[in-house]
């Protein structure tokens, strides 16, 4: 197992290294100079200005050169440092990488959480109203779009019944301390998290419901009832089990997805996390710290399969790591 | 009769879903188990003998209903019972066996785990007790190294293990009654052989009731005290076994006898005197699954210097157990894979020599039918289209085709009509005649039958085996017959060739190789076949 591991962190090197590259020349060719914004915002936008600019940043020298010196770079965790912000993209990220994890994972929990279980609610009342309800809330969730659900629920939560703040990761001035922060972030999470959470929710619960009601027809099923078990430890020992090794390769899949996923949501509820200073790096054209996001964005994704992978070991004794 | 019967059916009739063939699954059908007897239920499929060892287990599928009838047992009506009596029943009173212990056994738990749940179903025991009671188990019903295999999971052992772990879970609660379902259908006839008797001894010193499902005629000669004929829902032919075999009253029995492949192959001429149709030269083929960093790779060797030849209008036989190479031997020779060494020439040219377009010119000169007559045919074309895309490719025009593959279902036995219907509206003798006609299609020289009767019923299987023959003698075909049942072998090949682990390791004329066999493998093989020993097999 570990030298699965060790395998698999030095692929994952590999892959890190061809998506800077990608990205690297991705972002150069799009239109738009940021010595020219940097420039403009400044207020002296003069040829000998940007030149200046250009030369502090590295930016006049050819491609494959700043691309060296950009990897170099990346292996010393440095990030470089971003034009706009005025301050190493490393330490950008790492102040609002807590806040996205924060609100991706709980998101994630949520989804599986509220997914497993409804989807194993539709699976045994499959064909009565109850999984009728289920399945087509699940489905209504899957196809609203993301943005919609955050701004309709910021209407409902927070401006008609005041319930929940509507945006930020605290009150702003609040300044609480121990559990009372606790609670203040908690209740500033509860949308935002609630709106990524549905959407994948929606997923798991159809996986779950068809995965059961396929496993639930197999012989070992039959074996178990045989043995005169009681359903509810039929239902959870042997259909359950079996019917989630779908939906745990379905979430591998989406946990990676989630940090990129979160820019709409964080951008929506002004959550001060990973995707909302992409948004902003994109805006403002700020390259070093755009790459950055996407190296990181991309070093998550790689740790999430990683993970994926170790628990599908766990769950299935047929996957065997050497091949 | 003097003991009385651990459980009774009586007048059973189970009702099919309205859409259904006929009206009864069942009908009508009393069967008594007594103990220290197995009765054999015997019939083709949809007789409905699965549907009898279901309802005495309560486990019939929802899609039926229970007519009438009563299943007495201990004094009570199971039928009457509500899914809590049912509970105390299942395992305790009443175990199974299944058909598959592949899938019959969840992946994910550890073999002594399932064990272990038999007593937890029935709150017996401590948990620790209950290991010790399966390891018990376990070196009961015969299993190598009780320790490790109650700690492994199902997909580590093989098949003969994984049935001897059900059968070993099935006895846990000493159950009066076993209710087997086609429990040694699924497994390699050595192993067969073994599971067959480990249920005779198991089944004497317990002093159990057996109920025993089975398609198959040679495996009731062996193992029934009692046989019980069924067909389409009803009882044809009860009775013991010597009765039923020595004497059938019914003509259905007796045509199910009748089709049973005999083990005496017929004298054949030699056919040495034609041209080589296929040559087979040192044929090696090694499957390699990459074992990672740190670890060995995996190989398993399907053939290793494979050599033969196969005359024109001859038939030559690979025999040999699951896992032997066999399949492999015959996508080589197909070379639908690439071998890794070693040459196959059909007539004069050299198979293994060619690429791209050269290669798929000759391909029409070798065809396969193969095992699975459901999977073998796409569901989503019709018929004709599936005769005629082979020739379609090579050039013949559409009209031609269809017109030959009008002529080809008449020479299978179907209706020229059939060319517009779908696949699943045949039934599996006739999806298998599909196949033959599809193979026909290409104008073949050589068939690669793989399998090719394995799926079916034994009065189908004869009725296919006779086609084969009637074809590959009217069109001059050559044929290689894969198969692991030697009685069908036996009957259909002029010479076989014997496989273990990717070697041949005995090819002879089949009178010859059934006569004296030299291979120790191919004696232990021909040895296991079962129903040898009943007077009425001989014929």
């Amino acid at each position: 197992m570990l030298s699965f591991v060790a395998q698999r962190i030095v692929k994952g090197v590999f892959v890190l290294l061809a998506i800077i590259v990608m990205n690297f020349f991705l972002i150069r060719l799009a239109p738009g100079d940021p010595a020219a914004v940097m420039a403009g915002e400044a207020g002296a936008s003069d040829a000998q200005f940007v030149q200046q600019l250009r030369e502090k940043f590295s930016l006049d020298k050819p491609l494959p050169e700043q691309l060296f010196i950009y990897v170099k770079g990346v292996v010393t965790l440095d990030l470089g440092f971003s034009f706009r912000q005025q301050m190493p993209v490393a330490k950008l990220i790492a102040e609002r990488l807590p806040a996205t994890l924060l609100l991706t994972l709980t998101a994630f929990g949520i989804s599986l959480l509220l997914g497993i279980t409804f989807g194993t609610l539709a699976a045994r009342f499959a064909g009565t109203w109850a999984d009728t309800a289920i399945t087509v809330s699940a489905l209504l969730f899957y196809a609203t779009p993301i943005f919609w659900v955050a701004l309709m629920s910021i209407l409902l939560f927070s401006v008609y019944l005041g319930w929940l703040p509507s945006f930020g990761y605290e009150t702003i001035g609040g300044n609480y301390t121990g559990w009372a922060h606790v609670k203040d972030v908690a209740l500033h999470l509860v949308m935002p998290a609630m709106t990524i959470g549905l959407f994948f929710m929606a997923t798991y619960t159809r996986m779950t419901r068809a995965s059961m009601l396929e496993v639930k027809r197999l012989d070992f099923v039959k074996t178990a009832r045989a043995k005169g078990l009681r359903d509810n430890i039929i239902q959870r020992r042997h259909v359950l089990r079996n019917a989630l090794l779908p939906v745990v390769t379905l979430a591998g899949v989406h946990s990676g997805t989630l940090v990129g996923g979160a820019v709409l949501t964080e951008t929506v509820f002004a959550w001060p996390g990973i995707g909302r200073l992409l948004y902003e790096a994109l805006l403002q054209r700020d390259y070093n710290l755009l790459l950055g996001v996407f190296v990181v964005c991309s070093a998550m994704v790689l740790i999430f399969n990683l993970v994926t992978d170790l628990v599908y070991r766990l769950v299935d004794p047929r996957i065997e790591f050497a091949s | 009769m003097t003991v009385a019967p651990a459980v009774s059916i009586k007048n059973l009739k189970i009702a099919l879903p309205k859409s259904a063939e006929r009206p009864y699954a069942v009908d009508g059908v009393s069967i008594d188990l007594i103990p220290g007897e197995i009765v054999c239920v015997v019939g083709e499929s949809g007789s409905g003998k699965s549907m009898c060892a279901h309802a005495l287990m309560g486990l019939l599928p929802d899609t039926v209903t229970t007519e009438t009838g009563e299943v007495l047992f201990e004094g009570r009506n199971l039928l009457k019972l509500d899914e809590s009596g049912w509970r105390e029943v299942r395992g305790r009173g009443i175990a199974m066996v299944f058909q598959e212990p592949m899938t019959a056994l969840n992946p994910l738990m550890r073999i002594g785990e399932q064990m272990m749940e038999m007593f937890e179903a029935h709150n017996l025991l401590t948990p620790k007790e209950r290991r010790a009671k399966a390891l018990s188990l376990a070196k009961e019903v015969g299993l190598p190294d009780p320790e490790r295999i109650i700690r492994a999971y199902p997909h580590q052992l093989s098949g003969g293990q994984r049935q001897r772990a059900m059968i070993a879970m099935a006895l846990a609660l000493e159950p009066s009654v076993l209710v087997a379902d086609e429990p040694t259908t699924a497994l390699d006839v050595t192993t067969q052989a073994q599971i067959l008797k480990l249920i005779r001894n198991l089944q004497r010193s317990r002093n159990m009731a057996v109920m025993f499902i089975t398609h198959d005629f040679g495996v009731v000669a062996d193992i029934a005290d009692r046989v019980v004929v069924l067909r389409h829902g009803k009882i044809v032919e009860e009775g013991s076994i010597d009765a039923v075999f020595k004497n059938p009253q019914h003509d259905y029995t007796k045509a199910l006898l009748a089709a049973v492949p005999s083990m005496h192959p017929p004298v054949r001429a030699p056919l040495d005197e034609n041209a080589r149709a296929v040559e087979v030269i040192g044929l090696d083929k090694t499957y390699v699954t990459s074992g990672g960093w740190f670890k060995p790779d995996r190989r398993v060797q399907a053939a290793n210097e494979v050599t033969f030849s196969i005359m024109q209008g001859e038939t030559v036989g690979l025999v040999g157990e699951s896992g032997s190479g066999k399949s492999s031997v015959a996508r080589l020779v197909m070379r639908l894979i690439e071998a890794d060494r070693g040459t196959v020439r059909i007539g004069d040219v050299d198979l293994t020599a060619l690429e791209g377009k050269a290669l798929r010119a000759q391909r029409h000169r070798i065809q396969m039918i193969f095992q699975d007559p459901f999977a073998s045919l796409n569901p989503r074309r019709r018929v004709g289209q599936i005769i005629t895309d082979g020739p379609i490719a090579r050039g013949t025009d559409p009209k031609v085709a269809m017109q030959r593959a009008r002529d080809l279902l008449g020479m299978v036995g179907l209706d020229a009509g059939s060319l517009d219907r779908y696949p699943h509206e045949f039934s599996g003798g006739q999806r298998q005649r599909l196949g033959i006609a599809r193979a026909l299609a290409m104008d073949p020289e050589i068939i690669v039958a793989d399998e090719a009767v394995s799926a079916l019923d034994v009065s189908v299987q004869a009725q296919v085996l006779k086609l084969l023959e009637d074809l590959k003698a009217r069109l001059g075909l050559s044929m290689l017959f894969i198969t692991h049942d030697l009685r069908v072998a036996a009957q259909i090949c002029d010479r076989i060739a014997v496989m273990q682990r990717g070697v041949i390791v005995e090819l002879k004329p089949t009178a010859q190789l059934f006569a004296s066999p030299e291979h120790p493998y191919t004696r232990e093989l021909l040895g296991a076949v079962p129903g040898q020993s009943s007077p009425s097999q001989a014929a």
